[in-house]
This record gives C-alpha cells, structure tokens and sequence, in this order.
C-alpha cells in the first residue's frame, strides 16, 4: 500500500541575511499550517486511537490475562491457553475453519474466474449478466442464510426440489454433519462471488490483444491461451484476491452462527464461532483472546504474503 | 470497453456459421444457468411470502403460488413491527455514514494537501490497520466500547457504539486521499492567494470536485453497516435498539415461515434499490483501491 505520498515543497536556496526575519516568519506559518492540519486530523487520530491503535495493542496482551470488568485484569500466564487446549472443540474448530477455507477456495476462487472469463468473451447481455452476480452482495448476509436455510430444507426445500427435477441425487444439506459445512461454503460463494466475478473481469480487460494474437501465431489453442496468456497477465489480481479471500474465510461466523448453531455434531463450528462463544456464552474473554490471538497470528502470516505480492507489483 | 476489444476467443471464429451457433448456444445456456442461480432463490422468497402455510409445507413445492396472499407483506409489517427496526437500521447505518464522513474527509484533506510534520508517519499508522483483521479484534474493541479509556462511558446500546469504530476506516481514508491527491495544488494555491482559509478551501475548491469519490465512500459506508450482524449483536443487546439483520435472526425461529420470508424481502429491498440507482458508482468503488491488473 506504498502510497505515493507528495513530498513537501523543497526549501528555498539559503536567503541573503536581510530576508531572516521573513525566513522567521515562514517558519511560524509553516507551524502554523500543522497545527491547522492536526486539527482536521484531531477526530481521526482520536477514533484510530480509541477503536483500532488501543484494541490492537491490547489484542497482544489479553489473552495472558484474564478480564474481570469490575477489579480489572490480572496477569494469569499461559492459563487461558490451557484452557483452550483441553477443550476439545477448539481442534474441532481449527479443523472445520482450515476445511472451510479450503472449500471456499476451490469453489470461492474457482467459480468467480471462470465466470469472468466466460462473462468476458459475450457481446450481449454483459450488464445483465453483472447485475445478476452483483445481486446477492447487496443482500444482508442474515437474509441470505436464513432464505438459504429454507431453500436447504431437505422436503419442500428449492434445492432439493431443484435437484429432483433433473433427476440428480438429493442430499441433506445442513441436516448432515458430512454436507453442512459445504453447504455453508456455496452460500458463501453465492452470497460474495459477485465483488471478486466483477474485479476479475475489471483485470480481464486490461489483457492486451496482441497477446492472444501472437500466441495463436504460435499455434496455441485456446486452453493454451487460457493458460499461458489470460492467467499470468492477471497473476497480481488473482494472487492478491486469493490471499484476501483467505483472510476473509477463516473468520467466518454469520453463516454457521444463523443456519446452524455450530451443528449437526459440532460439525460447523468455527474459529470465530467459538471465540464468540467464549467471550458473549461463557463470560471467558481471556480464553477468547487467547483463541483470537492464534488466528491473529495466522492471518498474519497470509496478511505478510499479501503485503509482499502487492509490494511486487509495483517495483 | 470497445466491443471489437480482442479476447480469448479469435475473432475471425465467431464470423463463421460453426462460431456464431457455439456463441450463441453458450450465451443463451449461460442467460438460463445465470438466472436460474440469482434470480430464482429470490423469486423463491419472494413468492413465498405470499403463499399459505400449508402450501408452504408441500413436497413437491409449488412453483407458483396456487393461492395468492400478498396481504402476508403488510401482516409481516405489522406483527413483526418492522417499521421499529427499520428506523433503528436507519439510524444506525445514516448515523455511521456520517460521522465517517465527518472523520475521514478532514483527515484525508490534512493527509493529502495540508501535508503536517509526521503526517507520512500518521498515514503510515492508519494503513497497518488494514492488515487486522477485523473479527481478530472483537474482544479488545469490544472491552473498549464497554469502558472507553480516557472517558470513562460504557457505549452499549447507544448508536455511538457502531458509529465511532466504523469511522476508524483506513481504507476510506486511503481512497479519499488518493483522489485529493490527484487535485492540483494551483487550484488550491489559488484560492489561498484570494485569503481562503484551510476549511473554506476544503469546502469550496476540493469537495465540489470531489462528489465522484464521495459517492463512493458514502455507498460503501452504508451498505457496509447495513449488511453489518455480529457487531451491532454483540453492542445492541437491548431488543428496542437493534437493527434488522440481528432482530431477524433473532425472531426467525418463533415466526411463521411465509411472514419471516416476507420480512426478509423486505428488509433487502433498500439496498436493492440502492444498487440499481448507483450501480456505477458501486461497481466503480471496487476497483477504487487501485487492485488493478
């Protein structure tokens, strides 16, 4: 995110002696300017301060403490962990978020870039195939699970119904504890497909021509232009979204927390299901933070590759 | 985009008789896939809100509605007191708007054209918060909110509670700066040589110019609250107060299926609405962050 920030006007070659008191009268007015600039910061700097720089540093030291509201917070060492570790959701929890995430990928990554591509070579149509996958983003994300939860319904449900009428096999969808996280995993992708379908295409459109034409000149076909011109001239906008969506994937909560509770046999519970549950059920926010540190701490490690990828581009 | 813009498929291809009919044959595939996967699930809700509730619980379903009770709109309406929580969105997601407004345009002006001492290092400061993942952050921000350091004020259940966090933005601060930054400083040099002050210069020379970017900070921040769930779950415990997303969730297992169905097409349909008058500037607000290929 190097921002190209502009660098103050140089300063004016040495004044002869006479022009000091006015080189003095700059200076004043030039700190006078910050002050004025820190005033239109002051509101900023004092939300960042309170609601992100505060919660950020404090995210480091919470989950060695435990929190009680009234007599303040104690230091407890590494007893929040422990706790976390002898339960034995918390495996169930990491397992289903690292499955979650993985799922999400095949499908969540896949699915938008194939649509792109396939969206990209029409000549009708395109703003009513863009407003379809838009669509859903708009939508709040509780009306998409509980609609889905509905539709999902392995009697009178849409999907079911749908899947009868071309004679392929029914499931159970969130009723079983071996489909409901795929389950949740298309709703997602649904529901978010749209923002990555439409930043693709955007890419898309920046392939130049030639490229296509030059590789034809050397008998490609299309598969081959597929492969070794489309993917690497979009590889920046693919590998950023895709380190992205993982970020995003791995805290998901919405959708097991409103269409399945966690369940069928823990079987959706997730990462940050269970810090929710520790903080907002139990009243335990040190095992909470302890819980969110170590996704802090994974996130991170993607949060570092993407800083690295975006920084790549640029030089 | 030119529609002579060259792209996987060779042109000369889709000139032949072979072409045209795979193009087409594809196209139209694509159109019934496409429709059956977006528009039929809200078909689906929406139509089912009017239906019975036997009919509701048939299997085979029915595609249309063999009964037909549009009254199931204005019941929802009412039994559920939707107008209540609709005010409550309003409040919530109007009121984060503007304050987002009022934080980050300020401080993305000082950022980009007032340019302080260690401003780089304030940007710099703003930015790394991009990379903190949001949900990672729900304890310490929601410890904060319960007992804000320095003024001592428990903001649970006040409107404050969303507003103040969602103006902590980085990212708007970002785009906001990006765009003042391609603003010429002559203009702005003008307007002080005519003795306008930093405020005077902020409203009359860089926002007339910067309504196309505003549009876009302004969308994102509503559509952003909201769609927004856990957050307001967790601050607006009081029934009263909440916002749509956690009243529905909360209510959805006590209600009827065909007035909880009427009620989620109605809770979509402002955003919806939005989306169609201001797809441009939505669809633009993606591509704002400079995600280029």
């Amino acid at each position: 995110m190097g921002a190209p920030v502009t660098a103050p006007a140089p300063p004016a070659p040495a004044p002869p002696p006479a022009a000091r008191p006015r080189r003095r009268a700059a200076r004043r007015r030039a700190l006078a300017d910050t002050a004025t600039a820190y005033a239109f910061l002051a509101a900023a700097l004092v939300v960042f301060a309170l609601f992100s720089w505060w919660p950020i540093l404090r995210s480091a030291v919470l989950g060695f403490q435990e929190v009680d509201f009234a007599s303040g917070s104690t230091w407890v060492g590494l007893a929040n962990f422990e706790r976390l570790l002898a339960d034995p959701l918390f495996f169930t929890a990491w397992r289903n978020t690292g499955l979650f995430t993985l799922y999400a990928l095949v499908l969540g990554f896949a699915v938008p870039f194939l649509t792109a591509v396939l969206l990209n070579e029409f000549r009708h149509a395109k703003a009513y195939f863009r407003t379809l996958v838009y669509l859903p983003v708009m939508l709040p994300p509780v009306v998409v699970a509980l609609m889905w939860k509905w539709f999902y319904d392995p009697g009178p449900g849409l999907i079911n119904e749908a899947l009868r009428t071309l004679h392929l096999p029914t499931s159970a969808w969130l009723d079983s504890s071996s489909t409901a996280l795929v389950s949740l995993v298309i709703v997602a992708t649904w529901a978010n497909m749209g923002t990555t379908t439409l930043i693709y295409l955007a890419a898309l459109q920046t392939v130049p021509g030639e490229l296509y034409e030059a590789a034809e000149l050397d008998g490609a076909n299309l598969w081959q232009r597929l492969r070794h011109v489309t993917v690497p001239q979009t590889r920046f906008v693919l590998l950023v979204l895709l380190l992205l969506q993982i970020v995003a994937t791995m805290q998901v909560f919405t959708e097991p927390y409103v269409m399945t509770g966690g369940g069928p046999q823990d079987s959706t519970v997730t990462v940050m299901f269970l810090v929710y549950r520790y903080a907002f059920v139990y009243n335990d926010f040190g095992a909470a933070s302890a819980m969110s540190l170590l996704l802090l701490i994974v996130l991170a490690v993607f949060s570092a590759l993407y800083l690295r990828a975006t920084r790549g581009s640029e030089e | 985009m030119p529609a002579s813009a060259r792209t996987l498929v060779r042109p000369a291809v889709l000139r032949t008789r072979r072409g045209r009919l795979v193009y087409w044959s594809v196209l139209a595939v694509s159109l019934a896939l496409f429709t059956a996967a977006f528009i039929v699930p809200l078909y689906w809700a929406a139509t089912g809100a009017v239906k019975a509730p036997d009919e509701l619980a048939r299997t085979p379903p029915t595609y249309v509605p063999q009964e037909w009770h549009p009254e199931n709109y204005a019941r929802a309406w009412r039994e559920m007191d939707l107008g209540r929580y609709f005010l409550n969105t309003v409040v919530l997601a109007g009121g984060a708007w503007l304050v987002q407004l009022a934080v980050q345009v300020p401080a993305a002006y000082a950022l980009s054209k007032l340019r302080p001492r260690f401003g780089r290092v304030v940007l710099a400061l703003m930015l790394v918060t991009l990379m903190m993942p949001v949900t990672a952050l729900l304890v310490p921000v929601y410890l904060t909110v319960v007992d804000v350091p320095l003024f001592n004020r428990n903001l649970i259940n006040s409107p404050s509670a969303v507003w103040l966090p969602a103006a902590a933005n980085a990212f708007n601060i970002y785009i906001l700066k990006n765009f003042f930054d391609r603003i010429p400083d002559d203009l702005l040099d003008a307007a002080r040589m005519d003795g306008a002050g930093a405020l005077t210069t902020l409203a009359r020379v860089v926002l007339p110019l910067s309504r196309p970017i505003l549009a876009v900070v302004s969308i994102l921040s509503i559509v952003t609250a909201w769609k927004d769930f856990l957050w307001p779950l967790l601050v607006i415990p009081d029934p009263a107060r909440q916002p749509l997303s956690v009243f529905l969730q909360r209510v959805a297992p006590d209600t009827p299926l065909n007035i909880l169905m009427a009620g989620l097409v109605l809770a979509s349909l402002p955003l919806i609405a939005l989306f169609l008058v201001f797809q441009r500037q939505i669809v633009g607000g993606l591509t704002a962050g400079g995600l280029k290929g």
